[in-house]
């Protein structure tokens, strides 16, 4: 088997990725990471080749269309019980960091 | 007392039913074994005596008044820690979610509930259901209760060994590329993934939303079909769920008989990879199988070698989306960044992802990422949706000559704890049997097929049968679990070793 | 702190170069329940009050399509003479911020519901063609109070606070082809878009299109190129566009901008910018080192939409009658002259015209209130028509009073201003205020008759027949009843009086 024969995907690529994933990837991981996720794509990379442009995409085994609900208000959840979970709260509001916006 | 817990499920719920024994004695009963055993086995997560006992009290209350809520009223299930379950917490065997307390029931969990099943509790899997061997929870794997240095399977390996340990009648798995499957064949139990869209997947903390179904974790094929029938149905919630009644299920079981059935061997899943003794069990099966008047013929699925290509091309890149809501903005852990002053809200988010997510999922976000990333969406991603056509056609080719196909379970027996953690590649193998299915949306039981020479562990066979056609992997699953019980003098299981207290 | 930005003047800017527009509207749709849950959408909610699973995006949650929704959309794009799709689905747009659940916006990318449609919209009187791309279903985002910085605004902020009650609330996005040959008009056509785009909405119905609200929201695309045959240049995309006036003057700028770079040899950098109401300008974007990569792909929790054909049909039988045509026909009904009815369009005001209209009130006396003295107010206060306290109903409600000989004009804008400055209905305005004339004839008589005795040679002058001179014994009049006298009734007490 060639070694690496197939896509290739270097470090550089593997950082893009976890940044775009926002994760904080190691060195460590990041060392690690590419040549495993190289071995992975090559053992899929049979897949871009089997199927003809004809076959079309399946993405549910049961054909269902048109599944929609009526206009309806239905009871959802409490502020108390939508905030239970937060990390932190202020306001009865979700107190996030500060978000490094889309203005300069 | 301690006999109460090898009963089945519904010899559990006739004798309920009887007055010989109650809800409460029998839910104490495996809450006891649990206590016993658990320790070893680490099959649990979270367990809710107090819920439990509490929603047995109303069970054996509804008995009394004549009024039960199920066939299964009163009889205890555990519940694989993907689900969500009001006031339990529900972590995914992963560290970013924590003693996260949904506000909200799984529509599984509601039907079990209202079907009177206390729920024992929680059970382990790997890390937001990816793996197969449950090695990948953070909170520690899980043992398989046949040798507790091996593998229970996974990802579902907690539900799994938790029903092999008698620990619970009855277990909830879910089943995205064999997580139910591989640990009911490594484990000598059954477990069944029902037909894609037949079981609710709202409140499923979903992983791959076009592969994930909920189903049943058993120790007898009769027990399967009354836990489905409970479960399984529309639900309005899910968009995705099947407009249509389950066939009948435990009427399958009750009729089942093989004359007449046409069963397809197929080709592709046996052979080379697979273990000599899994093979060996597999073989001596469908000869029992052809002897009770089925009609066996080898059909051949030339593309479901590209399984296993498609499956980790979209189901990773369905999870690296599903699991982007998990960013310490509004539940679940939250990691602040070392040596940052005043972190922003995207620094946040990146170190708790890091610090949150185990080595596996985050394999599988980036794999997943770069999957659907612009320039590569059509080789990858597009192209993997292509290859579930092609699957599905072989599927429909080959359900135009036999009713239902069978191959082994899992390539093979139970691996030893550690022994395939470094290959993710080796891992990934284990599930190559049970992939089509899910690609295809079909439906798939494993049912014991005996013990493998070599090792003396269990393996599995594996009935496919058409989309919505259910009822078919209950009417030869229950024919070939009596057949080898038969020559067994009993259920495989009676043959585990004994699990008492500490190992 | 903003750069000083060098700007060409417009006219210059439009001799030398030919611009280019793109307008991209999001309309939140007036259903009952979000897109895809069933929570509520009405404004104004305690925060985090009107959510659930679903539109918080917890663990486990899944999307379920909202039927009235998809029945506005094909609406929308039928209205907007687009093909329906015979069949589409949903798609994930991925990209992490705190204001979106999921991490991803569950919307449409490669399979609008509607597409390749066009529209004819009024500018100053002449008929002007835009062509419509798209227009395609996606979810609304939460809300973020930005907490700590001097502004309010992101930057500087120290945090931020979430509210999701808006989050899943349908949205339907129209996007223009681009819009080509509009020379130095390229803003005043942009605004009749923006303005020609919410009468048809809310002739629809499908919203209530209050920009000041948030229920329309549009995005200005703007690039200039040297003349008409040349290929496109690089456009800005400027964002926080939140009334007509802020579209019309944000193309003026951006063209200003733009053809400074350009003349000064520089590119044109291809940004989302922001636009300050305040000042005037747009400022760039946070500068991102990438292009954002949205790893769009068909959303696996929702199944395609097939609208039925006869479905489809049926809807567009149900269309309320085209822009055109409505104003056609109101025109005729209101008997308005051609250069009236362009004043009352251009104006934004048809809407607020037809509804008092509807009210009650006489066509012209409408025309008159909004397009006189409420269009004064509403620049006087800086806001758009609709952003005044005053409804159609009340307004008509003013004029019926006028119509009752209870006010006269100059009663009733103070009644006007009563009402705008919170003090209640008209009636409580005319009761807490005294507004009402005197109608009671032995008191005006009573007035009349001491104007008469003050001013005799005024009044000799009218017994003589110089009826003209009789206004300055209605003056008289009118000063000691404060103006709370029907002056045409005072004008007859005095004549029959001095007769």
């Amino acid at each position: 088997m060639a070694e690496h024969a197939a896509p290739a995907i270097t470090r550089e690529e593997v950082a893009h990725l976890a940044h775009l994933a926002r994760i904080d990837l190691t060195d460590a991981e990041l060392d690690h990471l590419a040549p495993q996720l190289a071995v992975i794509l090559e053992s899929v990379a049979s897949v871009s080749k089997v199927a003809a442009d004809d076959i079309p995409p399946t993405s549910h085994a049961v054909p269902l269309t048109n599944v929609f609900r009526p206009d309806e208000v239905q009871p959802g959840l409490t502020a108390e019980e939508a905030l239970a979970g937060a990390p932190e709260a202020e306001e009865q509001r979700f107190r996030v960091p500060r978000i490094l916006g889309e203005e300069a | 007392m301690a006999e109460l817990i090898q009963r089945s499920a519904l010899e559990l719920a006739d004798a309920i039913a009887r007055g010989e024994t109650t809800s409460v004695e029998v839910t104490q009963a495996h809450l006891d074994r649990i206590a016993a055993v658990d320790e070893a086995v680490h099959a649990f997560l979270h367990v809710d005596a107090d819920g439990a006992l509490r929603a047995a009290r109303e069970a054996d209350e509804r008995r009394s008044a004549g009024q039960p809520a199920s066939a299964l009223d009163g009889v205890p299930v555990a519940v694989k820690d993907v689900l969500a379950t009001k006031g339990m917490p529900t972590t995914c065997g992963s560290r970013i979610l924590q003693g996260w307390m949904p506000p909200y029931d799984a529509t599984v969990v509601a039907r079990l509930r209202a079907a009177g099943l206390p729920i024992l509790g929680k059970t382990n899997m790997d890390e937001f259901a990816m793996g197969s061997s449950t090695e990948h929870s953070a909170y520690g794997p899980t043992h398989n209760p046949w040798d507790l240095e091996r593998i229970p399977g996974g990802s579902g390996g907690g539900s799994s060994a938790a029903v092999a340990a008698y620990e619970a009648p009855l277990a909830i798995g879910t089943d995205t590329g064999g997580s139910i499957r591989q640990p009911a064949a490594v484990t000598g139990t059954i477990g069944v993934k029902p037909t894609y869209g037949g079981v609710s997947r709202y409140g499923l903390v979903a992983l791959a939303s076009s592969l994930d179904q909920a189903g049943p974790c058993t120790r007898t094929v009769a027990d399967a079909a009354a836990l489905h029938e409970i479960i399984g149905g529309h639900d309005p919630r899910d968009s995705t769920s099947i407009d249509r009644p389950l066939p009948a299920l435990r009427e399958a079981v009750a009729n089942a008989d093989l004359s007449g059935v046409r069963v397809g061997v197929v080709k592709e899943l046996g052979g080379e990879g697979y273990q000599t003794g899994v093979r060996a069990r597999f073989d001596e099966a469908v000869k029992l199988v052809t002897d009770a008047g089925a009609e066996v013929v080898e059909v051949s699925c030339p593309h479901f070698e590209y399984g296993l290509g498609a499956y980790y091309l979209i189901l990773p890149s369905e999870a690296s989306s599903n699991l982007a809501k998990f960013d310490a903005m509004r539940y679940g852990l939250r990691v602040l960044p070392d040596d940052v002053d005043s972190p922003s809200a995207e620094q946040v988010m990146t170190a708790t992802r890091e610090a949150g997510f185990g080595d596996e999922v985050k394999r599988r976000i980036i794999l997943g990422t770069y999957a659907l990333s612009s320039g590569y969406y059509d080789a990858y991603y597009g192209q993997a949706q292509k290859v579930r056509t092609l699957i599905s056609r072989d599927f429909e080719t080959a359900f135009a000559q036999v009713d239902v196909l069978v191959s082994p379970t899992a390539p093979t027996t139970a691996f030893r704890i550690g022994e395939k953690l470094d290959d993710p590649l080796a891992m990934y193998l284990n599930d190559i049997a049970t992939i089509p299915a899910n690609l295809a949306g079909v439906p798939g039981i494993s049912v014991p097929s005996g013990l493998a020479d070599e090792d003396g562990l269990p393996a599995g066979l594996q009935v496919l049968a058409p989309a919505t056609a259910d009822d078919r992997l209950y009417r030869v699953g229950a024919v070939v679990e009596s057949l080898l019980e038969a020559q067994w003098g009993g259920p495989l299981l009676a043959q585990a070793p004994e699990l008492g207290g500490r190992r | 702190m903003t750069l000083t930005t060098e700007l060409m003047p417009f006219e210059e800017a439009m001799a030398r170069f030919d611009p280019v527009l793109g307008l991209e509207v999001h309309v939140e749709l007036n259903t009952a329940s979000k897109m895809f849950c069933g929570c509520p959408t009405a404004f104004g909610a305690e925060p985090n009050t009107q959510v659930c699973p679903v539109c918080l995006g917890l663990p486990g949650a899944l999307p379920v399509v909202n039927g009235a929704a998809v029945e506005a959309a094909v609406r929308i794009g039928l209205a907007l003479n687009c093909q329906i799709a015979p069949w589409c689905r949903f798609a994930r747009k991925n990209y992490f911020y705190p204001d979106m659940p999921k991490n991803f916006q569950t919307s449409q990318y490669d399979e609008p519901i509607a597409f390749d449609g066009w529209t004819e919209v009024d500018v100053d009187g002449e008929p002007f063609r835009v062509e419509i791309e798209r227009a395609h279903m996606e979810e609304d985002t939460g809300k973020s109070l930005h907490v700590g910085g001097s502004t309010g605004r992101i930057h500087g902020a120290d945090y931020s606070l979430l509210d999701y009650n808006r989050a899943g609330v349908p949205l339907i996005e129209i996007v223009t082809k681009p819009i080509e040959g509009t020379g130095a008009r390229a803003p005043q056509v942009a605004r009749a878009y923006v303005a020609h785009l919410r009468e048809l909405l809310l002739s629809l119905g499908v919203s209530d299109v209050r920009m000041e609200q948030g229920s329309l929201r549009c995005d200005v695309n703007l690039s200039l190129r040297p003349d008409p045959g040349a290929p496109f240049g690089t456009r800005s995309e400027t964002k926080n566009v939140n009334s007509l006036r802020s579209v019309e003057r944000a193309v003026r700028f951006e063209v200003s901008r733009q053809a400074a770079v350009l003349a000064a040899d520089g590119h044109v950098v291809q940004e989302t910018r922001h636009w300050h109401e305040d000042t005037g300008e747009t400022t760039p974007g946070r500068s991102k080192e990438q292009a954002e990569d949205y790893r769009y792909f068909p959303e696996p929790d929702l199944v395609p939409i097939a609208p039925p054909r006869e479905w489809v049909e049926e809807l567009r039988a149900g269309l309320p009658e085209p822009p055109r045509e409505h104003r056609a026909r109101l025109q005729a009904q209101w008997g308005l002259s051609d250069l009236d009815m362009r004043d009352v369009v251009g104006a934004g005001a048809l809407p607020l015209v037809e509804q008092t209209v509807d009210a009650g009130a006489p066509p012209q006396a409408a025309k008159k209130w909004w397009l006189s003295e409420l269009a004064r107010r509403a620049n006087e206060r800086g806001v758009e028509l609709t952003e005044l306290p005053i409804t159609p109903a009340q307004v008509a409600e003013v004029q019926a009073l006028v119509d009752a000989g209870r006010v006269n004009d100059k009663l009733a804008r103070q009644v006007i201003e009563g009402v705008l400055a919170g003090e209640g209905t008209p009636e409580e305005v005319v009761s807490a205020r005294g507004l009402e004339v005197v109608s009671d004839d032995s008191a005006l008589g009573a007035a009349v008759d001491r104007a008469i005795e003050a001013n005799p040679d005024v009044a000799q002058k009218i017994r003589d027949g110089k009826v003209a001179a009789a206004g300055a014994l209605i003056g008289a009049v009118m000063k000691e009843m404060r103006g709370q006298a029907d002056a045409a009734r005072v004008r007859e007490l005095i004549i029959d009086r001095l007769s």
